[in-house]
């Protein structure tokens, strides 16, 4: 009855099952277990391939001035992909997030050209406006529960239908503007590369958000909630504050994403990026970042972006026609979220 | 004997670092708890044996904050304390290991022992820019695995999805057994593991009993409840049925009571 067990020694049990598991590693897997651990390098591989392809291909495309042209063309995009990733890592998704910025850039536009606002309240104000977006799509989520992709569903028909509103359709110029709002569309050199401002407020940005992730609790809690959000309630994080801070962090970027834009673009314009909210979602999931939430890099998301630059730009100088991107561009996302699906089964 | 009054065996009378009195949790027209009392005594494994739906994990929920009761009181150390958030209760040192073992698989070792309690690095960079101190943090979690005997977990730094079933459980038990707790409740450690991981997980019970932490252990396994616990408090249809010990009572006697065709 009294069943007694031997207490087995610790010494029984050191039969390792971790390390049988990795005895019986073939090359295939170990591969997949690098792949795992660092989950920007694939898209990593993925850049560098192209970028010699395309070099190949064209002897144009590895000129400076056009790896210059690529990086400004990433620079909106590469903004709004910082915000994306935030929230896709906390399990969710924002397709509001090209909306948020055209919103924002128009408002400093008019307070700044139509009112007559001076430049750095215009884009305090933006940024304001960036950050209310945020909260609201971060309390629609955290307090009615609603699952993300809803909620900025129709939030971006809001903000769209705001910005048309606000603006009158009209797009603001930015020669009219004072030369603050277009600052980031300068450039100025290095070396024998021209850099814009914008690309530089980007880097920034991706340096930023890169040390408070890998090196802040609150990072550490961003993927922990997006892991598994009960795990990370019962372990004693607050779940709501964290994912309404990723909100309220993404709008903060998207604001300046509206500043990249209008220095990118010269001007402001109600109808711009319209698929930007789309092409952020490519660059992260093209750089390894898991839809699921918990795991990716936020490196991974500008390596994605740029990826999306270089085929677009290569394939455009190697003489194909502009469908033909959109072409790649849809294979690149179905190639990265079957490679994330096969690297996810590193765990048996 | 009546079931409330079995002692634990060194009869001095000590204080209960755990209480609970008529604790009350209703669910709608369902009720969860009826009035059930709990002492838990230092150094003790206290198991918590019952059918389904005979308020097991409404009592664990009530006791470690993730359910607030709507009525009955809670004593840690004596002093009277109302949880509403399992933060709550960890701040008492009321540690849970749930069922679904709340670990973020993605995390490391180290990242989930220190999950929701990070330490930063000392001096500015620390207050003002929040580093996380993570060689800190890894060393400490060595020394918590060494100080707990766990010896299955040599790397903290190995993703936990990568780790075996009993290396799980090992990490959230370790998790709720370091940093100076002072209660750790298991529920159901057992129950998705093979026999020689789960004599690890009792072991692993002993071995924090004899450092003086008490437990409580939720469990369906009759041996395994039999084999590390103290006394043994039977729910049955949300009250406590008996409270009996491996010594007074079979496990057929166990059962019995369970099932109400007896009583003790």
């Amino acid at each position: 009855m009294t069943q007694q067990q031997t207490a087995g020694p610790p010494a029984a049990g050191h039969a390792d099952p971790a390390e049988e598991f990795l005895d019986r590693q073939t090359p295939l897997s170990r591969i997949r277990n690098i792949l795992h651990r660092y989950p920007a390098l694939s898209p990593a591989i993925v850049l560098l391939v192209a970028v010699v392809v395309f070099g190949l291909l064209n002897e144009r495309f590895l000129r400076v001035e056009n790896l210059s042209l690529i990086t400004q063309q990433v620079s909106v995009v590469g903004t709004l992909a910082i915000a994306q990733t935030l929230i896709i890592l906390t399990a969710g998704i924002d397709l509001s997030v090209g909306a948020v910025m055209i919103l924002a850039s128009m408002v400093v536009a008019q307070l700044a050209v139509g009112s007559g606002a001076p430049a750095p309240l215009a884009l305090l104000l933006g940024l304001v406006v960036g950050l209310a977006a945020g909260a609201l799509n971060g309390f629609l989520v955290t307090r009615f529960r609603l699952p993300p992709f809803i909620v900025t569903l129709g939030t971006l028909n809001i903000f769209i239908a705001v910005t048309l509103l606000y603006s009158g359709g009209s797009t603001v110029r930015g020669s009219s503007m004072p030369g603050l709002l277009t600052w980031m569309g300068s450039t100025f050199p290095v070396g024998p590369v021209r850099i814009s401002t914008g690309v530089v407020m980007m880097l920034l940005l991706y340096i930023a958000v890169a040390f408070i992730l890998g090196k802040t609790a609150w990072g550490r809690h961003v993927y922990a909630v997006g892991d598994d959000k009960e795990a990370a309630r019962l372990a004693g994080i607050p779940v709501n504050r964290v994912l309404m801070s990723v909100y309220l962090a993404a709008g903060a970027v998207l604001a300046v994403g509206a500043w990249i834009q209008i220095g990118r673009t010269n001007a402001a314009s109600p109808n711009a990026g319209v698929d930007l909210n789309l092409d952020s979602i490519t660059a992260v999931v093209i750089g390894g970042t898991s839809l699921f939430g918990g795991r990716g890099s936020i490196w991974g998301s500008l390596l994605g972006a740029l990826i999306v630059g270089v085929f677009r730009n290569g394939l455009s100088l190697a003489g194909l026609d502009v469908l033909y991107q959109t072409l790649a561009v849809g294979v690149l996302i179905i190639l990265a979220v079957s490679i994330d699906q096969w690297i996810r089964k590193v765990k048996s | 004997m009546t079931a409330t009054q079995i002692q634990p065996a060194n009869t001095e009378v000590r204080q209960p670092i755990l209480q609970a009195r008529n604790l009350v949790k209703t669910f709608g027209r369902v009720v969860g708890l009826d009035g059930v009392s709990l002492d838990l005594y230092p150094g003790e494994v206290l198991a918590i044996i019952g059918d389904n739906g005979a308020g097991k994990s409404t009592l664990i929920k009530c006791l470690t904050g993730a359910e607030v009761p709507d009525s009955g009181e809670l004593f840690v150390s004596g002093q009277q304390v109302h949880f509403k958030r399992p933060q709550d209760a960890r701040v008492h040192g009321i540690e849970t290991v749930y069922q679904n073992l709340a670990v973020s698989p993605a995390l490391d070792v180290a990242s989930n022992l220190f999950l929701g309690r990070e330490e930063r690095v000392p001096g500015p960079l620390g207050k003002i820019f929040r580093v996380l101190d993570t060689k800190g943090m890894r060393r400490k979690a060595k020394e918590e695995l060494t100080r707990l005997g766990i010896s299955t977990l040599q790397d903290v730094t190995v993703p936990v999805e990568n780790l075996s079933g009993g290396q799980r459980q090992a990490v959230a038990v370790a998790r709720a057994a370091a940093f100076g707790s002072k209660v750790v409740v298991l529920d159901e450690p057992t129950a998705a593991l093979g026999v020689r991981e789960s004599n690890q997980v009792l072991q692993l019970v002993r071995d924090l009993r004899d450092r003086g932490l008490p437990v409580i252990l939720i469990s369906h396994n009759m041996p395994h409840v039999f084999d590390v616990a103290d006394r043994i408090h039977i729910q049955r249809l949300g009250k406590c049925a008996a409270t009996i010990t491996p010594q007074s009572h079979s496990m057929t006697d166990a059962v019995a009571i369970m099932t109400g065709a007896a009583t003790a």
